[in-house]
């Protein structure tokens, strides 16, 4: 069958098998080379092998919670939405989020996930407990940071190479509502955004949203939202008896794929001056409920089609501290210069990297949206010599056509990875991404 | 406290969403299963997901000589009753072979009506209570390619039908599930219509709803009322002659 990543960019003709137990999984991975997918939420072609694709969505149980320490075991394809739903009420919430829910564990996992809290929290990683894990010849191994701990290591943020994620153990936090007090900031550039967010490292949630069809002196200007979990003495008194119990948003369906003219360089100019001035408007300190706070496009299904049927793609890159500012400054002229306005363009604060092949470096990491045009089909390779020239590197779980080349200049770390999978005979496990970067 | 929900012939994909939609609005479950001890992890899965209590019962829905004693063991007796006890079998081998026919009319019909009837007995002596028989539409009419699992759903539908009769006065009610078609591992493989084709969860669901509102008879999805409306009425000198 036909699948893609979340970006419905390029879709490929594969062969995918649904296991129901691990006898039916040891079946599929004795064809070779398999990748595990999950809920198919990374944007391009980390979750696809042409020849044995292999969905974990039916290894969905949880196996147990220590209320003592937090930690819940699971398997790997429990979703981060069951584990809120089923938690929440209870008093606990995930460690690190990134910004959809409907992402597996073992997704969680295989990307090391970040999320508004990297800069104090750092990524999914600090959760996990232990994974066991399957390799190709079928055998389980538990890995943790006391038992071959290389391979755990090397496991979270992986991107599934290192075989497949069966089961987990993570440990959960304690919250004591499920809302979340929210500052907005409106900042008039890119400086001033930066600013905010170095004056408020001790804040426990930031990120920023920026108008990225902004030039000039309004390079950069930028909505900085901070967050933290609101007490329950802090809610609107109706909240106040049960402060876990969030009223579920209603959900609305992407319909159809959008027409692509309808994204367009002039709707998307407005849209963003329209969200800017909305955001730096209205007040200022507010109390919103955790889905609206972490998972805002979590609310329509399906946005993904907003972009029309030929997708789109994603840009996400990290910069060194030293570098962010001026890499960043010529990443967004770059971007507004085209034309090629993304309205969904995210900054965020990182703290300092953890892991052989994670993502996140002490720095700042910018995400952009951009539909799949022939204009962003030349702004890209632009944005990845910008990044080059500023030391960073690229999340591989947003990339969908990074030329291997530019992944292994901006990070050396590859070809060690390349190198570690090859001695521990995991290079059996492959997707399309690996293939496309020699990892 | 709240009195558990049974959940009969618990291995079924329709079972395990039904014991989901259960547990998730806080009710404790009591499995039961052939081989039962291979549902720890779908016990472990609820109790971890919805903080309620799960046990496990063997039950061979077929061995009606043990039934009186299964209800008996139970270390409770459950507010609802549901069972998704069933088995399609192959029609043509159904046809070739007495024994096999055998089979399926007792896992479709003499199972489960009667450790329904067993159940309504506790039920009605206790005055209240609901039970849950999941039949099909197949039993609607029969037709050439499946009258065998049909008529033994025609039995169990008018068992439950009868028994919903008989129970009303006792403050027990019946429910009636007529599902189509249902996209569940014994459908795997068989190429259905995607708009009359429901998943495991939504009829969870639906049997829910049926039970808060007590629903005497529900289709699921309700598209097939009227598909079966239509089938039903079909002048039989016409439908004799029909491949559907």
């Amino acid at each position: 069958m036909k699948i893609s990543g979340w970006g419905n960019f390029e879709a490929q003709e594969a062969r995918v098998t649904a296991p129901k137990d691990e006898a039916a999984l040891s079946a599929a991975l004795s064809k070779g080379q398999a990748i595990a997918r999950g809920n198919g939420r990374s944007y391009g072609d980390s979750a696809i092998s042409k020849r044995n694709t292999v969905s974990m969505l039916g290894f969905n149980k949880m196996i147990g919670f220590d209320p003592e320490t937090g930690i819940l075991e699971a398997e790997a394809g429990v979703l981060l939405s069951d584990v809120i739903d089923s938690f929440l009420p209870r008093g606990w919430f995930p460690l690190v989020t990134p910004g959809t829910r409907l992402i597996t564990l073992g997704g969680a996992i295989a990307s090391d996930v970040h999320g508004k809290n990297h800069h104090v929290d750092g990524s999914f990683r600090a959760s996990v407990e232990w994974i066991d894990l399957v390799g190709a010849d079928g055998a389980l191994v538990r890995c943790s940071r006391d038992a071959d701990p290389e391979l755990f290591h090397y496991t979270i943020g992986g991107m599934g190479l290192t075989g497949i994620i069966l089961r987990c153990a993570i440990r959960l936090r304690p919250v004591r509502s499920g809302w979340i007090r929210q500052i907005t900031h409106a900042a008039k550039d890119l400086k001033a955004a930066m600013t905010c967010f170095e004056d408020n490292l001790d804040r426990p949630y930031s990120v920023a949203w920026i108008d990225c069809a902004a030039k000039g002196e309004r390079l950069g200007r930028s909505l900085v939202m901070l967050g933290d979990h609101a007490n329950p003495g802090e809610l609107p008194a109706r909240y106040h008896t049960d402060p876990l119990n969030v009223p579920k948003r209603t959900k609305r369906t992407f319909p159809f794929h959008l027409p692509n003219f309808v994204l367009n360089p002039f709707s998307v100019r407005a849209f963003n001056y329209l969200y800017y001035w909305k955001g730096a408007l209205t007040p200022k300190d507010r109390i919103v409920d955790w889905d609206s706070y972490f998972f805002p496009l979590d609310a329509i299904r399906h946005w993904n089609k907003l972009y029309g049927k030929r997708g789109f793609l994603q840009f996400q890159c990290a910069l060194p501290l030293d570098k962010a500012e001026a890499g960043l400054t010529k990443i967004l002229e770059a971007t507004a210069e085209t034309g090629q306005a993304s309205f969904l363009c995210v900054l965020k604060r990182f703290g300092p990297g953890a892991g052989p092949m994670s993502f996140p470096m002490e720095g700042y990491t910018l995400a952009m949206d951009f539909p799949n045009t022939e204009a962003t089909g030349d702004l890209l390779p632009r944005l990845d010599a910008i990044t080059l020239e500023h030391s960073g590197r690229f999340y591989l779980t947003k990339d969908a056509r990074l030329p291997a080349s530019i992944a292994h200049q901006s990070d050396p770390r590859m070809e060690e990875f390349a190198t570690w999978r090859r001695a521990r005979g995991l290079d059996q496990f492959a997707s399309s991404q690996s293939e496309r970067l020699i990892l | 406290m709240t009195e558990p929900v049974l959940i009969l012939g618990a291995r079924s994909d329709i079972a395990r969403a039904t014991a989901h939609v259960f547990a998730a609005k806080g009710y404790p479950i009591q499995l039961a299963a052939r081989n039962v001890a291979s549902l720890e992890a779908d016990k472990a899965d609820l109790e971890t997901r919805y903080g309620v209590t799960v046990t496990l019962h063997e039950f061979d829905a077929v061995a009606i000589e043990d039934h009186s004693h299964f209800v008996d063991n139970l270390p409770e007796l459950p507010q609802i009753a549901v069972t998704a006890v069933g088995f399609m079998g192959d029609h043509d081998e159904s046809m070739r072979h007495p024994l096999a026919a055998a089979r399926v009319l007792r896992a479709n019909f003499e199972g489960p009506a009667l450790i329904l009837g067993e159940l309504s007995e506790r039920f009605a002596a206790r005055k209240y209570g609901t039970l849950v028989g999941i039949s099909s539409v197949a039993g609607d009419r029969g037709r050439a390619t499946n009258y065998i699992y049909g008529s033994a759903k025609a039995g169990f539908t008018a068992f439950l039908s009868g028994l919903r009769n008989r129970l009303a006065k006792e403050n027990v009610h019946v429910v009636t599930v007529l599902p189509g078609f249902v996209n569940t591992s014994m459908t795997e493989g068989m190429d259905l219509p995607g708009k009359l084709t429901a998943e495991p969860e939504e009829l969870g669901e639906a049997i829910y709803k049926a039970v808060e509102k007590s629903r005497n008879i529900i289709y699921v999805r309700p598209i097939w009322w009227l598909v079966m409306m239509i089938i039903r009425n079909i002048p039989e000198a016409i439908f004799k002659k029909m491949s559907i």
